[in-house]
Protein backbone atom coordinates (compact mmCIF):
# COMPACT_ATOMS: atom_id res chain seq x y z
CA UNK A 1 0.00 0.00 0.00
CA UNK A 2 1.53 3.32 -0.99
CA UNK A 3 1.51 6.45 1.13
CA UNK A 4 -1.39 8.20 -0.57
CA UNK A 5 -3.60 5.12 -0.26
CA UNK A 6 -2.62 4.74 3.37
CA UNK A 7 -3.43 8.39 4.10
CA UNK A 8 -6.79 8.23 2.36
CA UNK A 9 -7.66 5.06 4.27
CA UNK A 10 -6.50 6.60 7.55
CA UNK A 11 -8.52 9.79 7.02
CA UNK A 12 -11.59 7.70 6.24
CA UNK A 13 -11.08 5.63 9.38
CA UNK A 14 -10.60 8.76 11.54
CA UNK A 15 -13.65 10.50 10.10
CA UNK A 16 -15.76 7.43 10.85
CA UNK A 17 -14.48 7.48 14.45
CA UNK A 18 -15.29 11.12 15.15
CA UNK A 19 -18.45 11.56 17.18
CA UNK A 20 -20.67 13.75 15.04
CA UNK A 21 -22.08 16.94 16.51
CA UNK A 22 -25.74 16.39 17.33
CA UNK A 23 -27.57 18.59 14.84
CA UNK A 24 -30.85 19.03 16.67
CA UNK A 25 -29.61 20.48 20.00
CA UNK A 26 -27.15 22.76 18.16
CA UNK A 27 -29.84 24.05 15.81
CA UNK A 28 -32.36 24.42 18.61
CA UNK A 29 -30.01 26.46 20.83
CA UNK A 30 -28.92 28.63 17.91
CA UNK A 31 -32.55 29.18 16.96
CA UNK A 32 -33.88 30.27 20.32
CA UNK A 33 -30.89 32.38 21.37
CA UNK A 34 -30.72 33.98 17.92
CA UNK A 35 -34.46 34.62 18.11
CA UNK A 36 -34.00 36.17 21.54
CA UNK A 37 -31.37 38.57 20.14
CA UNK A 38 -33.85 39.59 17.44
CA UNK A 39 -36.61 40.09 20.00
CA UNK A 40 -34.22 42.22 22.04
CA UNK A 41 -33.40 44.33 18.97
CA UNK A 42 -37.07 44.76 18.13
CA UNK A 43 -37.77 45.66 21.76
CA UNK A 44 -35.12 48.38 21.80
CA UNK A 45 -36.44 49.71 18.51
CA UNK A 46 -40.05 49.81 19.75
CA UNK A 47 -39.07 51.45 23.03
CA UNK A 48 -37.11 54.14 21.18
CA UNK A 49 -40.07 54.92 18.97
CA UNK A 50 -42.42 54.86 22.00
CA UNK A 51 -40.37 57.32 24.07
CA UNK A 52 -39.27 59.51 21.15
CA UNK A 53 -42.29 59.59 18.85
CA UNK A 54 -40.69 62.25 16.62
CA UNK A 55 -37.70 60.04 15.87
CA UNK A 56 -37.43 58.85 12.25
CA UNK A 57 -37.68 55.09 11.86
CA UNK A 58 -34.29 54.97 10.10
CA UNK A 59 -32.66 56.72 13.06
CA UNK A 60 -34.26 54.34 15.52
CA UNK A 61 -32.82 51.39 13.56
CA UNK A 62 -29.34 52.92 13.77
CA UNK A 63 -29.65 53.40 17.52
CA UNK A 64 -30.86 49.82 17.89
CA UNK A 65 -27.80 48.52 16.05
CA UNK A 66 -25.53 50.70 18.17
CA UNK A 67 -27.19 49.34 21.33
CA UNK A 68 -26.73 45.71 20.23
CA UNK A 69 -23.12 46.32 19.18
CA UNK A 70 -22.43 47.94 22.55
CA UNK A 71 -24.11 45.14 24.46
CA UNK A 72 -22.12 42.42 22.66
CA UNK A 73 -18.81 44.27 23.11
CA UNK A 74 -19.62 44.87 26.75
CA UNK A 75 -20.37 41.19 27.35
CA UNK A 76 -17.16 40.31 25.47
CA UNK A 77 -15.23 42.60 27.80
CA UNK A 78 -16.81 40.93 30.81
CA UNK A 79 -15.71 37.56 29.43
CA UNK A 80 -19.27 36.28 29.16
CA UNK A 81 -19.85 36.38 25.41
CA UNK A 82 -17.56 33.47 24.52
CA UNK A 83 -19.53 31.25 26.90
CA UNK A 84 -22.83 32.30 25.35
CA UNK A 85 -21.26 31.72 21.92
CA UNK A 86 -20.08 28.23 22.83
CA UNK A 87 -23.66 27.42 23.79
CA UNK A 88 -25.57 29.26 21.08
CA UNK A 89 -23.21 28.99 18.09
CA UNK A 90 -24.69 30.71 15.08
CA UNK A 91 -27.43 32.15 17.29
CA UNK A 92 -25.08 34.87 18.50
CA UNK A 93 -22.54 34.87 15.63
CA UNK A 94 -24.95 35.61 12.77
CA UNK A 95 -26.66 38.71 14.23
CA UNK A 96 -24.64 41.92 14.53
CA UNK A 97 -23.64 40.77 18.03
CA UNK A 98 -21.19 38.31 16.42
CA UNK A 99 -19.64 41.02 14.31
CA UNK A 100 -19.19 43.20 17.38
CA UNK A 101 -17.63 40.31 19.31
CA UNK A 102 -15.29 39.47 16.43
CA UNK A 103 -13.84 43.00 16.57
CA UNK A 104 -13.82 43.42 20.35
CA UNK A 105 -12.19 40.06 21.14
CA UNK A 106 -8.96 40.47 19.08
CA UNK A 107 -8.75 44.09 20.23
CA UNK A 108 -8.70 42.85 23.84
CA UNK A 109 -6.23 40.09 23.06
CA UNK A 110 -3.70 42.16 21.21
CA UNK A 111 -3.69 45.38 23.22
CA UNK A 112 -0.47 44.23 24.88
CA UNK A 113 1.29 44.38 21.51
CA UNK A 114 0.62 48.13 21.31
CA UNK A 115 -2.20 50.39 20.16
CA UNK A 116 -1.19 50.62 16.47
CA UNK A 117 0.49 47.32 15.62
CA UNK A 118 -1.40 45.30 18.17
CA UNK A 119 -4.92 46.54 18.75
CA UNK A 120 -5.60 48.48 15.52
CA UNK A 121 -4.03 45.94 13.16
CA UNK A 122 -5.43 42.79 14.76
CA UNK A 123 -8.88 44.23 15.44
CA UNK A 124 -10.01 43.21 11.95
CA UNK A 125 -8.29 39.84 11.82
CA UNK A 126 -11.65 38.06 12.12
CA UNK A 127 -14.05 40.74 10.86
CA UNK A 128 -11.82 41.87 7.98
CA UNK A 129 -12.84 39.12 5.55
CA UNK A 130 -16.52 39.80 6.31
CA UNK A 131 -16.07 43.46 5.38
CA UNK A 132 -14.05 42.67 2.25
CA UNK A 133 -16.51 40.10 0.97
CA UNK A 134 -19.43 42.34 1.93
CA UNK A 135 -18.04 45.26 -0.08
CA UNK A 136 -16.98 43.08 -3.01
CA UNK A 137 -20.38 41.43 -3.31
CA UNK A 138 -22.17 44.78 -3.02
CA UNK A 139 -20.12 46.05 -5.98
CA UNK A 140 -21.09 43.00 -8.03
CA UNK A 141 -24.77 43.36 -7.09
CA UNK A 142 -24.56 47.10 -7.89
CA UNK A 143 -23.13 46.38 -11.33
CA UNK A 144 -25.84 43.85 -12.07
CA UNK A 145 -28.45 46.36 -10.93
CA UNK A 146 -26.93 49.00 -13.22
CA UNK A 147 -27.27 46.87 -16.34
CA UNK A 148 -30.69 45.26 -15.85
CA UNK B 1 24.69 2.50 23.70
CA UNK B 2 22.47 2.25 20.65
CA UNK B 3 20.02 -0.61 20.57
CA UNK B 4 18.31 -1.45 17.30
CA UNK B 5 17.39 1.44 15.04
CA UNK B 6 16.08 4.23 17.22
CA UNK B 7 16.71 3.32 20.85
CA UNK B 8 19.52 4.18 23.24
CA UNK B 9 20.25 2.30 26.46
CA UNK B 10 21.79 4.34 29.25
CA UNK B 11 24.35 2.20 31.03
CA UNK B 12 24.99 4.73 33.77
CA UNK B 13 21.28 5.16 34.48
CA UNK B 14 20.86 8.94 34.88
CA UNK B 15 18.66 9.70 37.89
CA UNK B 16 15.76 12.09 38.16
CA UNK B 17 16.72 13.70 41.44
CA UNK B 18 14.36 16.65 41.35
CA UNK B 19 10.91 17.32 39.92
CA UNK B 20 8.41 20.13 40.08
CA UNK B 21 5.07 20.89 38.44
CA UNK B 22 3.19 24.18 38.36
CA UNK B 23 -0.29 24.37 36.86
CA UNK B 24 -3.14 26.79 36.24
CA UNK B 25 -6.37 26.92 38.28
CA UNK B 26 -8.38 24.78 35.83
CA UNK B 27 -5.71 22.06 35.90
CA UNK B 28 -5.57 22.40 39.68
CA UNK B 29 -9.27 21.57 39.77
CA UNK B 30 -8.68 18.57 37.50
CA UNK B 31 -7.97 14.94 38.29
CA UNK B 32 -4.38 15.48 39.47
CA UNK B 33 -4.99 18.69 41.43
CA UNK B 34 -3.66 17.39 44.73
CA UNK B 35 -0.43 16.06 43.20
CA UNK B 36 0.86 19.28 41.65
CA UNK B 37 3.48 21.22 43.57
CA UNK B 38 1.94 24.59 42.85
CA UNK B 39 -1.46 25.66 41.58
CA UNK B 40 -1.66 29.21 40.26
CA UNK B 41 -4.49 31.34 41.61
CA UNK B 42 -5.15 32.93 38.24
CA UNK B 43 -4.02 32.48 34.64
CA UNK B 44 -1.89 35.60 34.62
CA UNK B 45 0.31 34.54 37.54
CA UNK B 46 0.76 38.20 38.52
CA UNK B 47 2.12 39.15 35.11
CA UNK B 48 0.80 41.74 32.64
CA UNK B 49 0.60 39.32 29.71
CA UNK B 50 -0.15 35.62 29.31
CA UNK B 51 3.23 35.18 27.63
CA UNK B 52 4.79 36.69 30.74
CA UNK B 53 2.82 34.22 32.85
CA UNK B 54 4.09 31.28 30.81
CA UNK B 55 7.68 32.49 31.16
CA UNK B 56 7.19 32.83 34.91
CA UNK B 57 5.79 29.30 35.04
CA UNK B 58 8.97 28.01 33.39
CA UNK B 59 11.09 29.93 35.89
CA UNK B 60 9.02 28.67 38.81
CA UNK B 61 9.26 25.06 37.63
CA UNK B 62 13.04 25.27 37.18
CA UNK B 63 13.61 26.87 40.57
CA UNK B 64 11.23 24.40 42.21
CA UNK B 65 12.89 21.37 40.64
CA UNK B 66 16.41 22.55 41.49
CA UNK B 67 15.23 23.15 45.02
CA UNK B 68 13.58 19.74 45.32
CA UNK B 69 16.87 18.16 44.21
CA UNK B 70 18.58 19.94 47.07
CA UNK B 71 20.76 21.90 44.67
CA UNK B 72 21.27 25.55 43.79
CA UNK B 73 21.13 26.97 40.24
CA UNK B 74 24.93 27.12 40.14
CA UNK B 75 25.04 23.31 40.31
CA UNK B 76 23.12 22.91 37.07
CA UNK B 77 25.42 22.38 34.09
CA UNK B 78 22.89 22.99 31.36
CA UNK B 79 19.22 23.78 30.92
CA UNK B 80 17.22 22.02 28.19
CA UNK B 81 13.85 23.59 27.56
CA UNK B 82 11.21 24.25 24.95
CA UNK B 83 7.61 25.34 24.54
CA UNK B 84 4.92 25.95 21.93
CA UNK B 85 5.32 29.63 21.24
CA UNK B 86 7.05 31.03 18.18
CA UNK B 87 10.83 31.02 18.69
CA UNK B 88 10.22 29.16 21.98
CA UNK B 89 10.20 32.50 23.81
CA UNK B 90 8.90 31.19 27.13
CA UNK B 91 11.94 28.97 27.55
CA UNK B 92 14.53 31.33 26.13
CA UNK B 93 13.27 34.32 28.08
CA UNK B 94 13.08 32.26 31.26
CA UNK B 95 16.65 31.06 30.67
CA UNK B 96 17.64 34.74 30.65
CA UNK B 97 17.14 34.89 34.41
CA UNK B 98 19.41 31.93 35.13
CA UNK B 99 23.17 31.91 34.96
CA UNK B 100 23.08 28.48 33.29
CA UNK B 101 24.04 27.45 29.72
CA UNK B 102 20.88 26.81 27.74
CA UNK B 103 19.81 24.66 24.82
CA UNK B 104 16.37 25.36 23.38
CA UNK B 105 14.59 22.31 22.01
CA UNK B 106 11.40 22.31 19.98
CA UNK B 107 9.30 19.20 19.73
CA UNK B 108 5.88 20.78 20.20
CA UNK B 109 4.04 18.79 22.87
CA UNK B 110 6.70 16.05 22.81
CA UNK B 111 9.23 18.40 24.40
CA UNK B 112 9.22 16.82 27.87
CA UNK B 113 10.28 13.42 26.52
CA UNK B 114 12.66 15.10 24.08
CA UNK B 115 14.50 17.10 26.76
CA UNK B 116 14.64 14.05 29.04
CA UNK B 117 16.01 11.84 26.27
CA UNK B 118 18.63 14.37 25.15
CA UNK B 119 19.49 15.17 28.77
CA UNK B 120 19.90 11.50 29.61
CA UNK B 121 22.30 11.11 26.64
CA UNK B 122 24.38 14.03 27.87
CA UNK B 123 24.51 12.73 31.45
CA UNK B 124 25.10 9.13 30.43
CA UNK B 125 27.94 10.17 28.15
CA UNK B 126 29.62 11.80 31.10
CA UNK B 127 29.47 15.29 29.64
CA UNK B 128 27.34 16.87 32.33
CA UNK B 129 26.45 16.03 35.93
CA UNK B 130 23.21 17.89 36.49
CA UNK B 131 20.75 18.88 33.80
CA UNK B 132 17.44 20.69 34.11
CA UNK B 133 14.79 19.52 31.59
CA UNK B 134 11.80 21.79 31.40
CA UNK B 135 8.76 22.61 29.30
CA UNK B 136 5.56 24.60 29.61
CA UNK B 137 2.38 25.55 27.81
CA UNK B 138 -0.38 28.05 28.51
CA UNK B 139 -3.94 27.85 27.25
CA UNK B 140 -4.22 31.56 26.51
CA UNK B 141 -0.90 31.97 24.69
CA UNK B 142 -1.44 28.86 22.57
CA UNK B 143 -5.01 29.85 21.77
CA UNK B 144 -3.85 33.30 20.67
CA UNK B 145 -1.08 31.93 18.50
CA UNK B 146 -2.72 28.91 16.93
CA UNK B 147 -6.45 29.58 16.99
CA UNK B 148 -8.77 32.47 17.72
CA UNK B 149 -8.90 35.36 20.19
CA UNK B 150 -9.80 34.16 23.68
CA UNK B 151 -13.13 35.95 23.95
CA UNK B 152 -14.39 35.09 20.46
CA UNK B 153 -17.85 33.55 20.72
CA UNK B 154 -17.22 30.60 18.41
CA UNK B 155 -17.88 26.94 19.14
CA UNK B 156 -15.03 24.53 19.72
CA UNK B 157 -15.15 21.53 17.39
CA UNK B 158 -15.87 18.24 19.21
CA UNK B 159 -12.45 16.80 18.27
CA UNK B 160 -10.50 19.72 19.72
CA UNK B 161 -8.42 19.54 22.86
CA UNK B 162 -7.84 22.04 25.63
CA UNK B 163 -4.27 23.34 25.87
CA UNK B 164 -3.06 22.77 29.39
CA UNK B 165 -1.72 25.66 31.43
CA UNK B 166 1.16 23.88 33.10
CA UNK B 167 4.92 23.61 33.39
CA UNK B 168 7.11 20.76 34.55
CA UNK B 169 10.80 20.42 35.21
CA UNK B 170 12.99 17.42 36.03
CA UNK B 171 16.58 17.47 37.20
CA UNK B 172 18.68 14.69 35.70
CA UNK B 173 21.85 13.76 37.50
CA UNK B 174 24.68 11.31 37.22
CA UNK B 175 24.48 10.60 40.95
CA UNK B 176 21.94 10.79 43.74
CA UNK B 177 18.68 9.02 44.42
CA UNK B 178 15.58 8.86 42.32
CA UNK B 179 13.99 7.07 39.40
CA UNK B 180 16.42 6.26 36.58
CA UNK B 181 16.05 6.98 32.90
CA UNK B 182 17.21 3.71 31.39
CA UNK B 183 16.25 3.92 27.72
CA UNK B 184 15.12 6.44 25.17
CA UNK B 185 13.59 5.96 21.74
CA UNK B 186 13.78 8.92 19.40
CA UNK B 187 10.85 9.19 17.04
CA UNK B 188 10.54 9.95 13.36
CA UNK B 189 8.34 12.67 11.94
CA UNK B 190 5.22 10.85 10.76
CA UNK B 191 2.49 12.36 8.62
CA UNK B 192 -0.56 10.38 7.60
CA UNK B 193 -2.27 13.25 5.86
CA UNK B 194 -4.52 14.74 8.55
CA UNK B 195 -5.33 18.34 7.60
CA UNK B 196 -7.75 19.19 10.42
CA UNK B 197 -5.80 21.27 12.96
CA UNK B 198 -8.61 20.68 15.42
CA UNK B 199 -7.94 16.97 15.39
CA UNK B 200 -4.40 16.73 16.65
CA UNK B 201 -4.97 13.42 18.39
CA UNK B 202 -5.51 11.71 15.04
CA UNK B 203 -2.56 13.60 13.53
CA UNK B 204 -0.21 12.44 16.29
CA UNK B 205 -1.42 8.86 16.75
CA UNK B 206 0.58 7.43 13.78
CA UNK B 207 3.80 8.98 15.13
CA UNK B 208 3.04 7.49 18.55
CA UNK B 209 2.50 4.11 16.90
CA UNK B 210 5.74 4.43 14.92
CA UNK B 211 7.85 5.23 18.00
CA UNK B 212 6.12 2.63 20.14
CA UNK B 213 6.63 -0.14 17.56
CA UNK B 214 10.25 0.94 17.08
CA UNK B 215 10.75 0.81 20.85
CA UNK B 216 9.25 -2.66 21.26
CA UNK B 217 11.23 -4.01 18.30
CA UNK B 218 14.52 -2.42 19.37
CA UNK B 219 14.25 -3.56 22.98
CA UNK B 220 12.47 -6.89 22.34
CA UNK B 221 9.81 -5.97 24.87
CA UNK B 222 6.03 -6.15 24.77
CA UNK B 223 3.42 -3.75 26.21
CA UNK B 224 2.91 -6.05 29.22
CA UNK B 225 6.57 -5.63 30.25
CA UNK B 226 5.73 -2.16 31.53
CA UNK B 227 3.73 -1.22 34.61
CA UNK B 228 2.47 1.76 32.70
CA UNK B 229 2.67 3.02 29.13
CA UNK B 230 1.71 6.65 29.19
CA UNK B 231 1.35 8.92 26.17
CA UNK B 232 1.44 12.69 26.26
CA UNK B 233 -1.61 14.35 24.84
CA UNK B 234 -3.29 12.15 22.28
CA UNK B 235 -6.61 12.80 23.96
CA UNK B 236 -9.60 10.49 23.91
CA UNK B 237 -9.82 10.09 20.13
CA UNK B 238 -6.05 9.93 19.59
CA UNK B 239 -5.51 7.22 22.17
CA UNK B 240 -8.37 5.14 20.77
CA UNK B 241 -6.77 5.48 17.34
CA UNK B 242 -3.38 4.50 18.77
CA UNK B 243 -4.85 1.36 20.36
CA UNK B 244 -6.31 0.40 16.95
CA UNK B 245 -3.08 1.15 15.08
CA UNK B 246 -1.04 -0.87 17.58
CA UNK B 247 -3.43 -3.77 17.27
CA UNK B 248 -2.83 -3.75 13.50
CA UNK B 249 0.88 -4.08 14.27
CA UNK B 250 0.28 -6.99 16.62
CA UNK B 251 0.59 -5.22 19.96
CA UNK B 252 -2.30 -5.06 22.37
CA UNK B 253 -2.33 -2.00 24.62
CA UNK B 254 -4.24 -3.08 27.68
CA UNK B 255 -5.17 -1.58 31.01
CA UNK B 256 -1.58 -0.46 31.57
CA UNK B 257 -1.97 2.09 28.79
CA UNK B 258 -3.16 5.63 29.52
CA UNK B 259 -2.90 9.14 28.14
CA UNK B 260 -2.07 12.28 30.13
CA UNK B 261 -4.33 14.45 27.96
CA UNK B 262 -7.30 12.21 28.52
CA UNK B 263 -6.72 12.06 32.28
CA UNK B 264 -5.87 15.70 32.98
CA UNK B 265 -9.34 17.18 33.34
CA UNK B 266 -12.56 16.00 34.91
CA UNK B 267 -15.43 15.30 32.54
CA UNK B 268 -17.52 18.17 33.90
CA UNK B 269 -14.73 20.60 32.97
CA UNK B 270 -15.69 19.91 29.34
CA UNK B 271 -12.22 19.58 27.84
CA UNK B 272 -13.80 17.77 24.83
CA UNK B 273 -11.12 15.26 23.76
CA UNK B 274 -8.91 16.13 26.75
CA UNK B 275 -5.88 18.22 27.55
CA UNK B 276 -2.98 18.99 25.24
CA UNK B 277 0.17 21.07 25.21
CA UNK B 278 3.73 20.50 26.41
CA UNK B 279 2.75 21.15 30.00
CA UNK B 280 0.13 18.40 30.02
CA UNK B 281 2.51 15.44 30.06
CA UNK B 282 5.28 17.46 31.74
CA UNK B 283 3.19 18.34 34.78
CA UNK B 284 1.74 14.84 35.23
CA UNK B 285 5.18 13.24 34.84
CA UNK B 286 6.81 15.62 37.27
CA UNK B 287 4.19 15.22 39.94
CA UNK B 288 2.04 12.12 39.89
CA UNK B 289 4.16 9.70 37.84
CA UNK B 290 7.60 10.36 39.34
CA UNK B 291 6.17 10.32 42.85
CA UNK B 292 4.41 7.01 42.18
CA UNK B 293 7.67 5.54 40.88
CA UNK B 294 9.47 6.81 43.96
CA UNK B 295 6.87 5.25 46.22
CA UNK B 296 7.23 1.96 44.36
CA UNK B 297 3.73 1.77 42.94
CA UNK B 298 5.22 1.68 39.45
CA UNK B 299 8.57 0.03 38.84
CA UNK B 300 9.00 0.58 35.12
CA UNK B 301 7.09 3.01 32.94
CA UNK B 302 7.30 4.00 29.32
CA UNK B 303 6.70 7.71 29.03
CA UNK B 304 6.03 8.85 25.49
CA UNK B 305 5.17 12.46 24.73
CA UNK B 306 3.63 13.21 21.36
CA UNK B 307 3.77 16.45 19.42
CA UNK B 308 1.98 17.94 16.41
CA UNK B 309 4.59 19.90 14.52
CA UNK B 310 2.21 22.32 12.90
CA UNK B 311 2.44 26.04 12.30
CA UNK B 312 -0.35 28.39 11.33
CA UNK B 313 1.56 29.39 8.18
CA UNK B 314 1.98 25.81 6.97
CA UNK B 315 -1.62 24.80 7.70
CA UNK B 316 -3.03 27.92 6.02
CA UNK B 317 -0.97 27.00 2.96
CA UNK B 318 -2.74 23.65 2.92
CA UNK B 319 -0.05 21.51 4.49
CA UNK B 320 -0.97 18.44 6.51
CA UNK B 321 -0.15 18.06 10.22
CA UNK B 322 3.03 16.05 10.90
CA UNK B 323 3.49 14.39 14.26
CA UNK B 324 6.40 13.21 16.36
CA UNK B 325 6.77 11.10 19.48
CA UNK B 326 9.74 10.41 21.71
CA UNK B 327 9.75 7.80 24.45
CA UNK B 328 11.79 7.31 27.60
CA UNK B 329 11.79 4.39 29.98
CA UNK B 330 11.83 5.39 33.62
CA UNK B 331 12.59 2.74 36.23
CA UNK B 332 12.64 2.70 39.96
Amino acid sequence: MNETERNVKYNKYVNAKIAKTKAFPSLFNAFWVGGLVCVLGQGINDLLLYFFPTMAEQTAWSYTLIALIFLASFLTGLGVFDRIGQFAGAGTIVPITGFSNSIASPAMDFKNEGIIYGLCVKMFSIAGPVIVIGIASSIIVGLIYLFI
Amino acid sequence: MKLGNQTIVFKNRPKIIGNYAVVGPKEGAGNFGSYFDYVMKDDRFGEKTYEGAERKMVETAIVGAIDSAGLIPKNIDILLAGDLLNQIISSSYAARSFDIPYLGLFGACSTMAETLAVGACLVDGGFFNNIACCTASHFSTAERQFRFPLELGNQRPPTSQWTTTAAGCSILSSKGNGPSVTMATFGKVTDWGITDVNNMGAAMAPSAMSTLVAHFEDTHTRPEDYDLIVTGDLGKLGSEVLIDLMEDKGYKLGVNYCDCGQMMFRREQKPLMGGSGCGCSASILNSFLINKIKSGQYKKILFMATGALLSTTATQQGETVPGIAHAVVIER
